[in-house]
């Protein structure tokens, strides 16, 4: 199943905030699709995601933002 | 594998609203990308906890109410600059609010949901009359300085004055 988070526009910490709280609400396996802006989100999420065990399936380019979709492991 | 302790120890002395502000986002932000985080509240920094965000007559003896009703809690706290006698922080907040920028609050309920650990000190605890019934049920421990160096050992510690 895939959840929706749109983060474009929160900023530090809500962004990285919503992000990992998200992942915490979904089940092992689900892929949550975050929308977000480049610059600190765009390096960050990923980065943070990663090192919680989740895996990043995709970042795809959409506009000025980027969907970046994480698979929930951990 | 990377074994470095990621762990983030802040000592909240301050009561001023933009100071809590930048405490709860630097723990906030820490805990969002997996730290482990500690708030230890002294002194004036203890109002950001109390129960009653209002003014309120707490604590025991005359000196440590008059001292609790003048300081208020999480809705008083002034700004540390430009206060303009407590209209600051309610003006602070729309413009955070109109730029969605995290309140105080929503920073406050997000640091409870990311398991930041708030702790108060028992000796600031002491002088001001608060027991810890007074403070928000988040508030998983009071504790002294030889707890809060165990706590934060090993990791960084960041003091807001």
């Amino acid at each position: 199943m895939t959840h929706t988070l749109d983060i474009t526009k929160d900023h530090c910490p809500m962004t990285f905030v919503k992000v990992k709280l998200g992942l915490s609400k979904i089940a092992q396996g689900d892929v949550l699709d975050v929308l977000l802006s480049e610059g600190e989100p765009l390096v960050n999420v990923p980065k943070a995601a990663k090192e919680q065990g989740h895996r990043i399936l995709e970042i795809k380019n959409e506009g000025k933002n980027y969907h970046i979709l994480i698979e929930k492991n951990n | 594998m990377e074994n470095e302790t990621k762990k983030l120890s802040i000592i909240c002395f301050s009561g001023d609203f933009d100071k809590a502000v930048a405490a709860f986002t630097m723990a906030t932000g820490a805990a969002a990308v997996n730290w482990e985080v500690n708030v230890f509240f002294t002194f004036w920094g203890l109002n950001i906890l109390k129960k009653k965000q209002g003014r309120s007559i707490i604590g025991k003896g005359f000196l440590a109410r008059f001292f609790n009703f003048l300081m208020g809690g999480s809705k008083n706290l002034p700004l540390s600059r430009l206060n303009f006698g407590g209209i600051s922080p309610g003006l602070m907040t729309g413009m955070m609010k109109k730029r969605n920028v995290a309140t105080l609050s929503e920073l406050i309920e997000a640091a409870k949901q990311l398991k930041v650990k708030l702790i108060a000190c028992e000796m600031a605890m002491h002088i001001l009359g608060i027991q810890k019934s007074d403070l928000i049920d988040d508030v998983q421990e009071v504790i002294g300085v030889p707890t809060f160096l165990e706590y934060s050992k090993n990791g960084q510690v960041i003091f807001i004055s």
